[in-house]
């Protein structure tokens, strides 16, 4: 009986934490680096996600979400898989633009795979050539709202 | 035999492709002896797409969407290069005031281009607070390009002809007031890394590169005229509106980190005179031309100046509505070998800088290279070159 209250009090610990400040590692697998410029826009003062307590972080290890950008090379295809592993559960991901949902402009190209979720499992889109940082803080927060359910 | 030895003693530090400092995937091996690095060598490759090869599967007009894609920060200079060509092959003039709106969204990009790498090089440094200043004032000039083209990055302001965006009065009033907000901030950056002593610190002295040795490995851009080269293509082989604009080159001579951040930051006067210049000389008329679908038989070369330095196309045409052959050379990749031959010497800390300090794109830099042996030398022709190509990538 008693191990079962603490354990429900840790999840919810755990769960209040992690929605309240996710900490985020940015991968580019193939993008042409729109989606990344946005992303770094999304950080800086106008649009400023560190207010919702979202961080980028360097190393997969310290990561809960992984944002994701560009379509898949078969050059980073292995990259990604080693990143996404590197991380602890639970963990969650965001594929940023049109590349990343399908392949997008790149789609059919020789050293494409297509979209993020050929490879690993992708948990919001944000579609967009590039999407907006509005679009992007828009669909962190979607991301969030579901894990608080 | 010694070399070998000794190289066994010293330690190499491995650095990406996924890595905090830098936002694109690239991997880097510095060997080090204790602080000081004696030896570099980096890996590219991670995004390559294959877009050379994916033009000749997409007409000209859809290539050129593709082309804008190879680099998001310069997505303008690709497709003005890549339309600037097929309009030579087809015997198309684009009308002088796309020329000139072709040279005006050239411009913003080059204001915002040099505004990024400004902050990426401060946050390099460890200088955040210029970082987050420099974004947040880059934000003015994308709100512009936004403004005049629908989109903030990938605008597709061209299109095989001409330009598909006109300026109205309204909006060069806008770009006029957002000039000058950004003169007056420009004009603080350029205070600040003239005279604070930490950012001199880190980058006064650091990763010099003389003029003969810039000409030797061929440095271009930005990274040159630091050094003293002159070479600018908007001068040297004027294309679009800079026929009629032209440019002053900018150039100091230190050939350090200072002097490619100083050049950077003078060549944003450089475009807020010439956008100033153009809009109030803004020729009339129309914005575009009819384009043949099919473009007839030719090559031609294409050069346009990004704000990284020289963009080269090749560009081949068998007369059909489909290119034959494009070929795509982008400045990030001649001066990799700068940071190479600069990083030997210097600390293991000033990496992080001195990468940057070329303004470094790794998916413009990303080619899929074939390494063949002298001895076994072949010759193939196209077509059998072309199957091969088919074939390999099957
Ligand atoms: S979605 Fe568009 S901007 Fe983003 S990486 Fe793909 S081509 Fe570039």
């Amino acid at each position: 009986m008693e191990g079962n209250f603490e354990r429900t009090l840790i999840d919810g610990l755990n769960t209040w934490a992690r929605t309240n400040s996710p900490w985020a590692i940015h991968y580019n697998s193939g993008s042409c680096n729109g989606c990344d410029i946005e992303i770094l826009a999304t950080l800086t003062p106008r649009y400023d996600i560190e207010r919702l307590g979202i961080k980028l972080q360097g190393s997969p290890r310290h990561a809960d979400v992984l944002i994701c950008t560009g379509p898949v090379s078969r050059q980073s295809r292995d990259r990604l898989v080693r990143i996404y592993e590197q991380m602890p559960d639970p963990k969650f991901v965001v594929a940023v633009g049109s590349c990343a949902i399908s392949g997008g402009a790149f789609r059919g190209l020789y050293n494409i795979m297509g979209g993020i979720d050929e490879v690993i499992p992708v948990n919001v889109f944000i579609p967009g050539c590039p999407p907006r940082p509005e679009a992007i803080i828009y669909g962190v927060v979607q991301l969030l709202e579901t894990l608080k359910k | 035999m010694e070399e070998q030895v000794q190289a066994k003693n010293k330690f190499v530090v491995p650095i990406g492709p996924q890595h905090p400092a830098l936002k694109e995937p690239g991997h880097f091996e510095f060997t080090v002896d204790g602080e000081i690095v004696v030896g570099a060598t980096v890996r590219l490759g991670y995004a390559h797409r294959g877009i050379e090869k994916g033009c000749e599967d997409r007409n000209w007009a859809q290539g050129m969407y593709l082309v804008e894609r190879v680099c998001g920060i310069c997505s303008h200079i690709h497709a003005m290069t890549f339309a600037l060509g097929a309009e030579k092959l087809a015997n198309v003039t684009a009308p002088p005031r796309a020329q000139a709106i072709r040279l005006l969204v050239g411009e913003l990009e080059r204001i915002h281009s040099h505004m990024l790498w400004l902050g990426v090089q401060a946050h390099e440094g460890g200088f955040d607070t210029l970082f987050m200043y420099t974004w947040r004032d880059r934000e003015t000039v994308m709100d512009l390009l936004e403004m005049l083209t629908g989109n903030r990055v990938n605008y597709s302001a061209n299109v095989l002809g001409g330009v598909k965006c006109d300026v109205t009065d309204p909006i060069a009033s806008e770009i006029l007031k957002g000039m000058d907000f950004l003169e007056q901030r420009a004009r603080y950056y350029l205070d600040i890394v003239s005279t604070d002593e930490t950012f001199l610190g880190r980058t006064r002295d650091v990763g010099t590169m003389t003029k003969e040795q810039a000409l030797r490995i061929g440095a271009i851009g930005p990274t040159g005229r630091a050094s003293g080269l002159e070479r600018d293509v908007r001068l040297n082989a004027p294309y679009a509106g800079y026929v009629d604009f032209p440019i002053k080159v900018v150039t100091e001579q230190g050939g350090d980190l200072l002097a490619r951040t100083l050049v950077r930051v003078k060549e944003l006067f450089e475009s807020i005179r010439l956008i100033r210049e153009v809009l109030d000389k803004l020729p009339p008329g129309e914005i575009s031309v009819r384009m043949p679908r099919r473009v007839p038989e030719g090559a031609v070369v294409s050069r346009v100046e990004a704000p990284r330095g020289e963009v080269l196309y090749y560009m081949k045409s068998a007369g059909s509505d489909k290119p034959e052959r494009i070929k795509i050379r982008t400045p990030s990749i001649c001066n990799w070998a700068t940071v190479m031959a600069t990083a030997v010497g210097h600390k293991l800390a000033d990496m992080p800088m001195l990468l940057a300090g070329i303004d470094p794109c790794f998916s413009c830099s990303d080619r899929s290279v074939k390494i063949v042996r002298r001895d076994d030398e072949q010759y193939m022709t196209w077509e059998a070159l072309r199957q091969y190509g088919n074939g390999f990538y099957r």
